[in-house]
């Protein structure tokens, strides 16, 4: 074994952080850049390469990983169609790059975020969810993104702020899904300001270490946890910080079965389905869904005192 | 075995095994997808759905040919989309439920898709009992009778299909149409449309 004592580096052939760091970004946006050149060869070339600097966290689960192409081939993005295999089949036609994030609203730093601006932010770190969809699948993913709250900050919210608004890209051109009628497009979610705040909340750029493939929600996409999957709205464009409670897309077209919270709850059933149990892809027999999509310690205190079948 | 494949009930059967063959060959080679269960509920229970409907086609289609032969392959079509039923609700009980009685009975009282579609697969069981010689013989004209609760079955299969899916109506909308058509050319003005129709051809041709 080589042992090397600290006379073996003189001080002037150490890197200070401040260049290593920005080394590191060069490199990464290098990545993001290649990505991009690769555009007009193939669409989605960026899906699949590996993001630099990802850090690990403390979010990680005891479960097994839904195997990659699982989570890259069994989709809702009705942007893309309804079914299930429609995202990956069609979400060639995305561009991620270039691509911009407009913060905007009740804020005092209203901005408009390139991506790859955008992206160094905050350390990206690695994140293993459970998500679960509200019709009763789910997967366990390891994300690549950083806390929502990071670009909260920066934005300052006014005190008027009490809800974040998402809204997706509108261009059919893009999301030949959009040519039909499902949903109002584009396709808008929203959190209460609190629980966009919360460090669960988090805004992802990548998948086992990867770029986003387009079908996930390329470049960037909201993952809430505990909430239904829709919830966490894909290929962002805009991020508005409201008084009043956003109408989401889903709350327009089914009221009466989609409320603004959805929280994952299996004591509160769908209109049409039980919320009970839950197919975790990959496996045989159900397992029971769990309150808060066991993330419950960490956010049930953000609903103490609600009545969760009223605001479901 | 010449005179076998010359038969085209034989040929009818097999074209009829094809979805099945499909899922086994599929399920072997792993290409059923992420969610497996839910892909071999969807694709029994849009088999059992053509099955009726290409079941229903049959009086219509023998008006507007005049060939009465056809007939002879109804009994069958409508055996192969009870066959399907079958598959469809021992998937949902098997594989969907693991036979869990009291999960099962509270989907049947709860859920207005499970109920329609309960009852539809209930339904069908006694035209399936009934569907041989000797029955069609024993109940005469209450055969007929009976039989017509295909017409109720098939609507009900509709509607199972449109209450189950999230928001996308349009592939329930599609069967619900062809259903629509199929029961409206068996009112008197669609059947003398059929006839109409015919007519036509048969002139044209001799």
């Amino acid at each position: 074994m080589l042992i090397r004592t600290p006379a073996d580096i003189s001080p002037s052939e150490i890197t200070p952080p401040e260049i290593y760091r920005d080394r590191r970004r060069f490199m990464q946006g290098m990545g993001v850049l290649a990505a991009g050149a690769a555009l007009g060869v193939a669409p989605d070339a960026g899906a699949g390469v590996k993001l630099a600097g990802v850090r690990d966290s403390a979010y990680t689960l005891d479960e097994k990983r839904t195997p990659y192409k699982d989570v890259t081939t069994y989709n809702n993005f009705y942007e893309f169609g309804t079914g299930k295999g429609d995202p990956s089949d069609r979400a060639g036609s995305l561009k991620p790059r270039p691509w911009t994030v407009k913060i905007e609203g009740e804020v005092r730093n209203p901005k408009t975020w390139d991506i790859d601006t955008l992206l160094k932010l905050a350390p990206l770190e690695d994140r293993v969810y459970r998500m679960r969809c509200v019709e009763g699948w789910s997967m366990v993913i390891p994300w690549v993104g950083f806390p929502l709250q990071e670009l909260i900050r920066r934005a300052e919210p006014t005190g008027n702020a009490k809800y974040v608004e998402f809204v997706s890209l509108h261009d059919p051109k893009q999301m030949p899904g959009q040519r039909a009628r499902v949903l109002d497009w584009p396709y808008v979610e929203g959190l209460r300001l609190d629980e966009a705040m919360h460090p669960l909340t988090l805004l992802a750029a990548g998948l086992y270490g990867e770029v986003l493939p387009n079908q996930n929600g390329a470049p960037i996409r909201l993952v809430v946890p505990w909430k239904y999957g829709f919830k966490s709205a894909k290929s962002i464009v805009k991020i508005r910080f409201v008084e009043k409670q956003p109408i989401s897309s889903w709350m327009a077209a089914i009221p009466r079965e989609y409320g603004f919270y959805s929280n994952v709850n299996p004591q509160v059933d769908h209109p049409r389905w039980s919320q009970a149990k839950e197919r975790r892809i990959g496996e045989f027999l159900k397992r029971d869904t769990l309150m808060f999509n066991g993330y419950g310690d960490q956010v049930a205190s953000l609903y103490r005192g609600m009545d969760l079948k009223k605001f479901f | 075995m010449d005179m076998v494949l010359r038969k085209p009930k034989v040929w009818i059967a097999l074209l009829c095994l094809l979805p099945l063959l499909r899922l086994i060959a599929l399920g072997l080679g792993g290409g059923l997808g992420a969610n497996p269960i839910e892909f071999i509920t969807r694709s029994t229970g849009t088999w059992t759905l053509v099955g009726l409907l290409v079941t229903l086609s049959v009086t219509p289609l023998r008006r507007l040919t005049g060939r009465a032969d056809l007939l002879r392959y109804r009994r069958m079509l409508g055996l192969f989309a009870f066959f399907y039923a079958c598959l469809h609700f021992l998937t949902y009980i098997w594989l969907d439920q693991f036979f869990d009685p009291a999960a099962i009975a509270r989907d049947i009282v709860k859920r207005p898709f499970i109920t329609v579609g309960f009852t539809a697969f209930v339904l069908l069981i006694p035209l399936a009992a009934t569907s041989n010689h000797a029955m069609m013989r024993r109940l005469g004209r209450r055969w007929q009778l009976l039989h017509r609760l295909i017409y109720l079955i098939a609507v009900l299969g509709v509607i199972h299909y449109l209450w189950l899916v999230k928001k996308d109506l349009t592939d329930p909308l599609i069967y619900g149409g062809i259903l629509v058509l199929l029961l409206a050319v068996r009112l008197p003005w669609g059947v003398a449309l059929l006839q109409t129709a015919r007519n036509r051809r048969v002139p044209a041709r001799s």
